[in-house]
């Protein structure tokens, strides 16, 4: 028996470590979330939904980004070329949801908040995935601060009331009231991408993934209003 | 205490030693699987060690290889523990490697990436703990395989 018990422990504690990672993965693994209907046509929130493309286009892609996080840099650098691929079929909602962890992006979605009550929200939130590198590796949060109150001025924004308005509470609640929505829909890491209120699987977070979502909501929308 | 007996516990201490890595390795691994390295209990540091480039070989989380190195270790301390004298030679040799990739991976995250994840800190302090056990194993005399 003796001359067996080294393999019968180390085959108890391969099956352990096998089956706990697995169960862990099942656990980890992100479950397909799906968003209302109503929540997506923003109802409440009309004025304050920062929409791309077409605003009656008849495909959704909802977004839950993070300024600070590269891989939503990526992705709103596809994103824009999809809105321009599919015009005027496609729309894009962009939410904010700056993780707790960067320690920039809060401040970073109220700049884009802020610049987006001078009616440029688009050209600061392009700005700021663009210059994701730089404002990211600021020592402080006010060198942060500082970095984008100098993209304000590069995209001719009137910098008083951009710096009053990124301390505003509208600024603020606009942030909140995206996280809140976040919260409601279950959304736990950025980015986060629904495609006609489907999000995006795991194998689906390729170009080739996200198009093929897209071409399906889309074949789906035109056969639908054919029918009409 | 005989130093056969000595040395058993040392072999004992080192497989026990060793399941603690292959735990936070494991974990990792399972992480970067399922993409969660974004939130990464809240450390930025953190996440920008394990969202880097380093992380992965080939597309596989270098976390697995750990795992994978951990679980030789608890195997090969296993075996030598019931006198099988070529897993000493194999415990040391797995023990030595991931030493040196060890301090590979400290420079990376002190001198590249200027930032330290506690999980792989956690995985350096283990693998030094293993070195040092396995320097402390008292020479065999007995070089026959069981």
């Amino acid at each position: 028996m003796k001359r067996y018990l080294p393999f019968i422990i180390v085959a108890v504690v391969a099956i352990a470590t096998l089956g706990s990672g697995a169960a862990l993965y099942r656990a980890k693994l992100p479950h397909l979330l799906t968003i209302s209907e109503d929540s997506v046509s923003g109802k409440g929130d009309a004025e304050s939904m920062h929409i791309r493309g077409n605003p009656e286009a008849s495909v959704t892609l909802e977004e839950f980004g993070d300024f600070e996080c590269p891989n939503c840099a990526k992705l709103a650098t596809f994103l824009d070329q999809v809105i321009k691929e599919y015009h005027p079929r496609v729309r894009l909602i962009f939410r904010n949801f700056p993780l707790p962890n960067h320690l920039f992006a809060r401040d970073a979605a109220l700049a884009a908040e802020a610049a987006g009550l001078q009616g440029r929200y688009w050209e600061m939130h392009d700005m700021l995935y663009r210059e994701q590198p730089v404002w990211s590796s600021s020592k402080s949060a006010n060198d942060a601060r500082t970095l984008f109150i100098s993209y304000a001025e590069t995209l001719g924004l009137d910098f008083d009331l951009f710096r009053r308005d990124m301390d505003s509470d509208k600024a603020r609640e606009r942030i909140e009231s995206d996280q809140a929505h976040a919260k409601s829909v279950g959304i736990k890491t950025a980015p986060s991408l629904f495609v006609d209120r489907r999000e995006m699987g795991p194998n689906d977070r390729t170009p080739e993934g996200v198009r093929r979502l897209i071409d399906e909501a889309v074949k789906a929308k035109s056969s639908a209003s054919e029918k009409k | 205490m005989t130093v056969s007996r000595f040395r058993t516990i040392l072999y004992i201490v080192v497989a026990i030693v060793s399941l603690a890595g292959l735990a936070d390795a494991a974990y990792l691994t399972v992480q970067a699987l399922t993409g969660e390295t974004a939130v990464c209990g809240g450390s930025p540091d953190c996440f920008r060690v394990l969202g880097s480039s380093y992380a992965k070989v080939a597309g596989i989380p270098v976390a697995a290889f750990g795992s994978l190195a951990y679980f030789s270790v608890f195997s090969f301390a296993t075996f030598a523990a019931f006198s099988y004298a070529r897993a000493r030679l194999f415990l040391t040799l797995t023990v030595g490697a991931m030493f040196l990739v060890t301090l590979w991976f400290l420079y990376v995250q002190a001198f590249v990436l200027h930032a330290y994840c506690r999980y792989c800190l956690f995985s350096a302090a283990i693998t030094f703990l293993l070195a040092g056990l396995v320097i402390a194993l008292p020479p065999s005399q007995d070089a026959s395989d069981a």
